[in-house]
């Protein structure tokens, strides 16, 4: 039964260089510590050739000016652990989270979906460097073997079945003691009676007779020579990766414009849609969390922080909201929600309209740290017909919407949908989703309740439109408010001072026809309508004249056109 | 089978295409040469030259006959009367409709989109002065949820106003002089043009966005002298745009404005006769009637074709009555 092991090298060191890539090719240290004891943690190869070494303090460090330092951070070993898990969760459900830096995967049955081992194994290396991660890979026949190679090999490793020992013999005994089971102290005292013993490879380990080692090391020794002949039968201990797609990055130096902002968002974004596309997911909904540094932002209501009490108002209208709450004494959560129709997984379709989203709804001050987080979906099946008309793209659909709401303003685009009342502007504008989006909601609530319209009904419909052609009404908004002369209640004479157009004795009158509604509540309504013909240049034309009872004054509502 | 095209001075630069198995190597040498005053096409490259009465070169098609490529696809304006006239509105192509207040334009349009939405295809409309009516367009048929409305207005979150909708900042800088000289007829003017900057930018993306079988421009209630603001590069770009795509392109409009980019004119009116009110279908017997009797029935309209392009301008203006009721009128 074959297992594959996924380890990354310098863990520390990896999660850094996934979040920054360009740190790759630099001498790059991390530090652990409160300031002003920070010291080396780890560091690459490149850092090491500089003469620098783990527990150096940071001053020290300082000194070697090729050399990059950085933080330790706990929010990218976390997502470079969660990247970790979805890689070897695309290969197999069975995955066991042997460490924050090794995975093991149950490689049983896939030969014959994924292809041979060694393709599976160049699969999962290539998988992993994706996500940003310069993993080792190995295969053997047993885990504990796998993890060993792959803490021992660079690049991908295959052992065949029944030669584990001959290929871990090469391998130092440091790497049995790398698995952060133990503690450094009991660790440092195996390692230095081994070394006594002058035992420095596993194969001289794997050659010690068993009972003797039994003797002086105890059951211990016994479990370390099985590991070194590559001999140790477990069980693995599957777990089921939690599907959180969180990626964060904290700021040394506050962010002060969008326009680098859109630079770490697009490298955000695009390590979440690698692990989305990993585990087969797409993303609807992206929350941006922003920690603004709220010393600078002097002014909250010229910065453009919505307050709480807003958001909160606009929570259940708006699509994509603002929050902004105090986190601390020293910085503030600005918060924006992007919610898409359609599962989607465009890295730089969401760059675009979280930056739209942005300079719309800017932070208004500097940003010391970055979260990103999506909400899983399955990613959309449906399928454009062949013989069926075009309609937009989703994608291509929701870019133009946001742009276009940039330029109109957000609540001025959209699809209409009219409302149960008789109130002239009866309808509110709601969100234009194409049809694949239409057709994903139809199906949502198709499963709640099954009601469809019989197509003999839809036909009788269509029919009946065939027939005539419908007066339009152009209206005027806001409506044109006029100068009406009366004559015994009826209007003889218009003046409208904002379009001149609307000037003239009344040729024709039709009306009063009256409405109300809303009596109720304060917006309430009440008008007589007129339909009115005027003399315009050479031509009559018509006219809906209002006078509003409530408010009282007479408006030129709109023309027949 | 070969051919050969050959162009002759007389024919003013026409090219011919000739299918060369069929006719001698002899004539198409006289051809090539042109020699021979008889054989010279004066005037229009039209006339059939008197070497065409030659059985032999029968074959012979005028370049200028030949068919550049498909004719577009047309589909139904919803007037029958209308799609009579003009053969339906043309994909891939931009159509005009110009008229004055109440001459028809709002009700060609909701017709139009009512068939487009009807077809199943979705349809944008771009809003200048935001009067779309949704009442009306529901009482037309257009299926709501497939069209998508763009109100423009000079509350948008850009409130600067347009200086390169025609010209640089020589044009920015002599609107804020004459802002200071006349604020009202200046701040009139910016804010025309800033709807129609929102107008033609929102009408660039929906074009790059494709997929909409039908997408209008409602300009009928800007001045036709701040129409007249948008270049005609801006014009030749839409219809290039709109070229090769199944969209219709629909302005509306008081006075056409797009020039030869537009495939398709139509020019709306009331219609023609002795009394102006019965155009409005308001009946003479109603005259004497009290007024809350009255009823506003509808429209009695004509629409002229002013230009279609497969057709180049027609001779005589060729034009076409339609009427339309009102919702209540039943």
């Amino acid at each position: 039964m074959p297992y594959a092991c996924i380890y990354v090298p310098n863990f520390p060191i990896a999660a850094v260089s996934r979040s920054e890539p360009e740190l790759r090719a630099r001498a790059l240290a991390v530090l652990e510590g409160n300031p002003p004891l920070e010291k080396i943690l780890v560091l690459n190869a490149k850092a090491s050739a500089l003469g620098i070494s783990p527990g150096m303090t940071k001053s020290q460090a300082e000194l070697c000016s090729e050399l990059v330092l950085r933080p330790r951070s706990t929010l990218q070993e976390t997502a470079a652990h969660a990247a970790l898990l979805d890689c070897a969760q695309s290969f197999s459900p069975r995955v066991e989270d042997a460490a924050c830096d090794t995975a093991l995967i149950d490689l049983a049955g896939m030969e014959s979906l994924l292809g041979n081992l060694p393709e599976i194994a160049r699969n999962i290396f290539g998988r992993a460097n994706t996500l940003g991660l310069d993993a080792h890979v190995a295969v053997a026949s047993n885990p504990d073997a796998a993890a060993l190679a792959a803490r021992g090999f660079s690049g991908v490793t295959i052992i065949p079945c029944g030669q584990e020992a001959e290929a871990l013999g090469l391998l130092s005994v440091e790497v049995l003691f790398t698995a952060k089971e133990r503690d450094a102290a009991e660790e440092a005292r195996l390692l230095e009676t081994l070394d006594r013993w002058g035992v420095h490879r596993l194969r001289e380990l794997a050659v010690l007779p068993e009972v003797a080692l039994i003797e002086r090391l105890g059951q211990e020794g016994l479990r370390l020579q099985r590991l070194a002949r590559g001999a140790a039968a477990r069980t693995l201990v599957p777990v089921e990766a939690p599907l959180v797609f969180e990626e964060a990055v904290e700021l040394e130096h506050p962010i002060l414009l969008l326009e680098p902002l859109a630079f770490l968002l697009n490298r955000l974004l695009e390590q979440i849609c690698a692990r989305l596309g990993s585990r087969a997911l797409a993303t609807q909904e992206l929350r941006l969390t922003l920690n603004l540094d709220c010393f600078a932002c002097l002014d909250e209501e010229n910065c453009g922080i919505p307050s709480e009490s807003d958001a909160a108002s606009t929570q259940s209208q708006s699509q994509s909201r603002a929050a902004c709450s105090f986190i601390s004494s020293q910085q503030t959560q600005f918060c924006r929600t992007l919610r898409l129709p359609l599962p989607m997984l465009d890295a730089k379709l969401f760059l675009k309209l979280l930056q739209l989203d942005l300079n719309a709804h800017p932070p208004g001050a500097p940003i010391v740290k970055i979260h990103l987080a999506a909400e899983p979906a399955r990613p959309r099946t449906a399928q454009g017909g062949l013989f069926r008309p075009p309609s937009p793209e989703p994608e291509k659909l929701e870019l133009t919407l946001a742009r276009i709401a940039a330029i109109v303003g957000k609540d001025r685009v959209g699809g209409l949908e009219m409302l149960d009342t008789h109130h002239p502007e009866g309808f509110c504008i709601q969100r234009f989703v194409s049809e694949l989006a239409r057709k994903s909601q139809r199906r949502k609530s198709s499963q709640a309740v099954t009601e469809k319209v019989p197509p003999e009904k839809q036909t009788e419909k269509r029919t009946g439109e065939e027939i005539s052609t419908v007066t339009a009404l152009r209206r005027f908004r806001p409506p044109l408010r006029a100068a009406v002369s009366l004559d015994n209640g009826q209007p003889v004479r218009v003046a409208c001072a904002k379009v001149k157009e609307v000037n003239g004795n009344v040729l024709w009158k039709a009306g009063p026809w009256r409405s109300s509604g809303d009596w109720w509540e304060h917006t309430a309504w009440s008008r007589d309508e007129w339909d009115i013909a005027l003399q315009n240049a050479n031509a009559i034309a018509l006219y809906r004249l209002v006078h509003d009872l409530l408010g009282g004054g007479w408006f030129v509502e709109g023309t027949y056109d | 089978m070969s051919s050969a095209v050959i162009s002759t001075p007389a024919a003013t630069g026409r090219l011919f295409v000739f299918d060369a198995e069929e006719i001698d190597s002899e004539a198409v040498a006289e051809l090539r040469s042109g020699s021979g005053s008889a054989r010279q096409f004066p005037g229009s490259a039209m006339r059939v030259p008197p070497k065409m009465a030659d059985p032999r070169l029968a074959g012979i098609t005028p370049a200028s006959r030949l068919e550049a490529g498909p004719l577009p696809q047309m589909v139904s304006t919803g007037i029958p009367a209308i799609d009579a006239l003009i053969g339906g509105l043309p994909r891939g192509s931009l159509t005009e409709i110009c008229g004055p207040a109440s001459s028809g334009r709002t009700t060609l349009l909701l017709a139009a989109l009512a068939a487009a939405t009807d077809r199943g295809e979705y349809c944008a409309i771009v809003d200048a002065n935001d009067a779309l009516d949704p009442q009306s367009a529901a009482a037309a048929g257009v299926q709501l949820e497939k069209l998508l409305w763009v109100r423009c207005g000079e509350n948008s979150p850009q409130s600067h106003p347009s200086a390169k909708l025609r010209a640089g900042s020589d044009t920015e800088n002599k609107n804020k002089k004459s802002l200071d000289k006349n604020r009202g007829s200046s701040l009139g003017r910016i804010e025309s043009q800033q709807r129609l900057e929102q107008v033609l930018r929102a009408t660039d993306l929906l074009l790059d966005s494709g997929g909409f079988g039908m997408i209008v421009l409602d300009l009928g209630d800007l001045p036709p002298q701040a129409a007249r603001y948008i270049p005609l590069t801006t014009w030749f770009r839409f219809r290039r745009t709109v070229e090769r795509t199944p969209t219709v392109l629909l302005v509306i409009e008081q006075q056409p404005i797009a020039g030869s980019c537009s495939s398709l004119l139509l020019k709306l009116g009331p219609a023609n006769g002795s009394d102006a009110l019965a155009q409005h279908r308001i009946i003479h017997a109603d005259r004497d009637r009290p007024v809350h009797s009255k009823l506003l029935m509808g429209m009695n309209l004509t629409a002229e074709m002013l230009r279609a392009r497969p057709q180049r301008k027609p001779a005589c203006p060729v034009s076409v009555a339609f009427s339309s009721k009102t919702a209540w009128a039943g």
